[in-house]
């Protein structure tokens, strides 16, 4: 830490107008050239911390006391006209979703001419509109300048907006989670072009995220935030570090890394107990005491202030912790050597004229837990789809435990629709909103058993016991739940048909890293009890730590399966390795 | 819901429509004279007795302006009220089923919608005769486009969601999908709906009235009244100008209260 730092935040409090605190006190400080990645959960604060960055605060909430100053000036004190001039010139920054931050009606040449013209003067626009795409790993010539942001893949675009954030050579670029609408091996080239960026011209930059992974392969060092403070701040290797200690001090950090799947390491990630607090619902003390180990009387009462813990190494923890982070025990993956219960045989799939399945063929043994891994494109949730009956231009055979099985659900026995169950990707989407979670469970229970009311609730009941949660959500309507919440009741709504097999897709993507060990943890439960789960997702530590078989798609087509541990350790297929290299680098490139 | 609604614009626009509608109904209980009874002279000023003055024969403008509120009430509500359950019923139906019968209803609602609702209502009335039943159901046809699409769209949009396709995937019968699953979530903007047909349903039949299609004298109507009367509207202003006002009301209040709640329970499922 330099005695000149370029960003400082001092006490920086931000309040929704209805009254709680988004942000109570933030300490932050960044060296010219800086990366750090400001890791935590949804609902900690961490977008409305970077916006504040830029002495922005959302419609509903305002900047309520606290400074930001970068380099000499001080942001939070400029009228609108020096605002202006600051952001975008100063400070830059990169949004989340790619397709919304650019103007759809405007050419990508227009739209870096019009920030090139605003911050710098006449001639030099050109050349230095080339050079921030050219540093993006965009291509610079006219075809390129002429095209409509639609025209562009999502990480074409992401790049475009990060060649726009660096075009007027800020010196601190705030970068809002900008891959996580990507795929790994995309995301892999983005931030390649971040770090190459901020290296090449000098510029530090806040990169805002929830996975933990991605900064581990991008940041100097991190700040984890935890219902809106900063609850440790530490060097990239005095965080990660497994063998030489301290490690992660603050509880929540390394409730975090331990709820993280690693592509390296085999074995469940492990939940944090409870959930985050909500912003009008923060308790008082340390935020975190209720879900903390080793929290007393004292955390639960007084908020904890910063402790130094090693050079550049800060706490906020009455009772920081030590030593590596354990990893859980490795004993979830077994070999499986059961029958083919769910078969599908050279089945392709279209949409009007585009094939986007090819001749694919995939095995579900008895009992296993199945990966069925790809990037967005690849085929893997329409592939889950058809197996699930969602019916469709379907061509090939599938079958089910020997038995042919029709490709349309409603051509299926009713036995065979309650034995193969779906779960939808997005919880928020996936549970009606005008139903409680009650008459949600209920109503398959009435439409497939015809089993009378009591005996409805009872199971209905049972099934939420059975994804460990509380019988008071019965009465509850999704909207009060949180997104794990309502990811749990749309697993027990599968389970109360009592299916054989269990088809998930991308059921955790939505979900923070924390929900999403426990709905991991829930599954390998649940298959210990004898269900076949068939997991799609595009995470690879996700795979590693839970299935025991994994089936590879790319462009419509199966490029490989095998035991998870044969594939990940010595992928064969080409497509294969680079998504392990992606995955890997993401991880290791800093070491 | 408590009883007291807490925000200020469905607090306002309910104490508007309550007011109007018991004008409205409540309003021939205590109308001191009949409506065809001539107690003073044509256009004469507010005297003790008649606070609102005579009209142009001379019948008591009070009287008569608590007379004519049912009638217009009572038809722009059954109006409105048909069209939202017709045109939803069409509306959802026809998204459910897709293909042919989608394609034949958005055609009819097309057409529909080219003629202006006026000269529709007064070909049906003047070809068929002016019977209470024949005017609520020609308004209602003429609400009917609007309605058929906003539920057509509504439709679509929910079926399109995950739950509606869970409950596809698991068999549920045709009929619980669709009261179920999708109704529940189009009602709101539907109920939002409701209030902008009852104004509109209001303007077309104070309309009707006044071009002499409605009501025939010598019962009471409001629009009838301004039609009556607005001949002398530099000396008696009151004979027109009430029952303007409480056509203008009745269309203010419940639009204020329809937009209110939508906008209430909209924000209750955005704090969720």
């Amino acid at each position: 830490m330099s005695a000149h730092p370029l960003l400082r935040v001092e006490g920086l409090r931000v309040a929704l107008d209805i009254g709680p605190e988004v942000l109570s006190g933030v300490d932050l400080t960044l060296d010219p050239g800086e990366i750090v990645g400001l890791v935590g959960e949804s609902g900690s604060g961490k977008t409305t911390l970077a916006t504040a960055l830029l002495g922005h605060a959302r419609p509903g909430a305002r900047i309520t006391g606290g400074t930001v100053t970068v380099g000499d000036v001080e942001i939070l004190g400029l009228r609108p006209r020096e605002l202006r001039r600051v952001r975008g010139g100063l400070v830059g920054y990169v949004a989340q979703d790619p397709a919304t931050a650019l103007n759809p009606a405007l050419r990508i040449g227009t739209q870096l001419a019009e920030m090139a013209a605003v911050h710098l003067r006449g001639r030099e626009v050109t050349a230095e509109v080339g050079a921030a795409l050219e540093a993006a790993g965009l291509p610079s010539d006219r075809a390129f300048l002429r095209r409509y942001p639609h025209q562009l893949s999502g990480g074409q675009q992401q790049r475009v907006l990060i060649a726009l954030a660096f075009l007027p050579n800020p010196r601190l670029v705030v970068l809002d989670e900008p891959t996580t609408a990507l795929d790994v091996t995309t995301q892999a080239r983005v931030l390649a072009s971040v770090r190459e960026m901020c290296r090449d011209r000098g510029a530090a930059a806040v990169y805002v995220s929830h996975d933990l992974g991605v900064v581990r392969g991008l940041a100097d060092r991190v700040a984890v935030m935890y219902a809106g403070r900063v609850v440790e701040t530490a060097p990239l290797g005095a965080l990660f570090s497994s063998v030489s200690p301290p490690g992660a001090r603050h509880p929540y950090t390394r409730g975090l890394l331990a709820a993280s799947p690693d592509v390296a390491v085999r074995g469940a990630p492990r939940p944090i107990p409870g959930h985050a607090p909500s912003v009008t619902a923060r308790p008082p003390g340390c935020a975190f005491a209720p879900r903390c180990v080793a929290a007393d009387a004292l955390c639960r009462t007084e908020t904890p202030g910063q402790v130094e813990a090693g050079p550049g190494h800060v706490v906020a923890c009455h009772h920081p912790l030590s030593g590596a982070v354990v990893p859980s025990e490795a004993a979830v993956v077994q070999d499986v050597v059961g029958e083919p219960l769910l078969r599908a045989r050279d089945v392709s799939f279209s949409y009007g004229s585009q094939r986007v399945l090819h001749e694919v063929s995939l095995d579900l043994r008895e009992g296993a837990f199945h990966a069925l891994v790809g990037e967005s494109g690849s085929g893997k949730t329409t592939l889950a789809r058809v197996l699930s009956g969602f019916g469709g231009n379907v061509t090939g055979d599938l079958s089910y435990a020997g038995e042919p099985l029709a490709v349309s659900g409603a051509d299926r026995p009713a036995e065979l629709r309650r034995r193969i169950q779906y779960v939808f990707q997005n919880p928020y989407r996936a549970l009606n909103p005008r139903h409680t979670v009650a008459e949600i469970l209920r109503t398959p229970i009435r439409h497939l058993f015809g089993v009378p009311g009591d005996e409805a609730r009872r199971r209905a009941l049972d099934a939420l016991g059975r994804v460990a949660l509380r019988p008071e959500i019965a009465g509850r309507r999704p909207g009060e739940l949180s997104g794990g919440e309502r990811q749990r009741v749309a697993v027990a709504r599968a389970l109360v048909c009592e299916p054989s097999v269990l088809i998930c897709d991308e059921i955790t993507s939505a979900l923070d890293v924390s929900v999403q060990a426990a709905i991991l943890e829930l599954l390998t439960t649940l298959r210990r009890d004898g269900l076949t789960v068939l997991f799609v997702t595009h995470d690879l530590g996700v795979v590693r730590a839970v299935a025991d078989e994994v089936s590879v798609m790319h462009r419509g087509r199966i490029v490989e399966h095998g035991r998870t541990d044969d594939v990940l350790d010595d992928p064969e297929a080409p497509y294969t390795r680079s998504l392990v290299t992606a995955a890997r680098g993401a991880v290791r490139q800093t070491w | 819901m408590t009883l007291l609604p807490r925000d200020r614009q469905v607090r306002a626009g309910a104490l508007l429509t309550v007011l109007v509608v018991l004008v409205a109904v409540l309003g021939p209980v205590a109308a001191p004279y009949a409506a065809d009874e001539l107690v003073g002279p044509a256009y004469g000023a507010p005297a003790p007795g008649a606070p609102l003055g005579y009209d142009y024969l001379g019948a008591d403008v009070l009287s008569r302006v608590l007379l004519g509120g049912r009638s217009l009430v009572l038809t722009t509500v059954c109006a409105a009220v048909l069209a939202l359950l017709a045109g939803a019923t069409i509306g959802m139906l026809a998204a459910w089923t897709g293909r042919l019968a989608d394609r034949a209803v958005l055609w009819c609602a097309d057409v529909l919608l080219a003629f202006p609702h006026l000269v529709l209502v007064l070909l049906a009335v003047s070809m068929l005769g002016r019977s209470r039943p024949l005017v609520v159901a020609t308004v209602a046809v003429t609400l009917l486009p609007g309605t058929v699409r906003l539920a057509r769209s509504l439709t679509l949009g929910v079926m399109r969601q995950e739950y509606v396709e869970a409950a596809r995937l698991l068999g549920y019968p045709r009929r619980r999908i669709l009261f179920r699953e999708i109704l529940p979530n189009v009602t709101t903007p539907l109920l939002v709906h409701l209030g902008a047909m009852l104004t509109w349903s209001a303007g077309l039949i104070a309309a009707m009235s006044f071009l002499g299609y409605g009501v025939a004298a010598p019962a009471a109507d409001w629009g009838l009244m301004v039609n009556e009367n607005h001949g002398g509207l530099r000396i008696q202003p009151w004979a027109v100008l009430v029952p303007v006002a409480l056509i203008a009301l009745f269309a203010l209040g419940v639009n204020t209260l329809a937009e209110g709640l939508g906008r209430t329970v909209a924000r209750v499922e955005e704090e969720r």
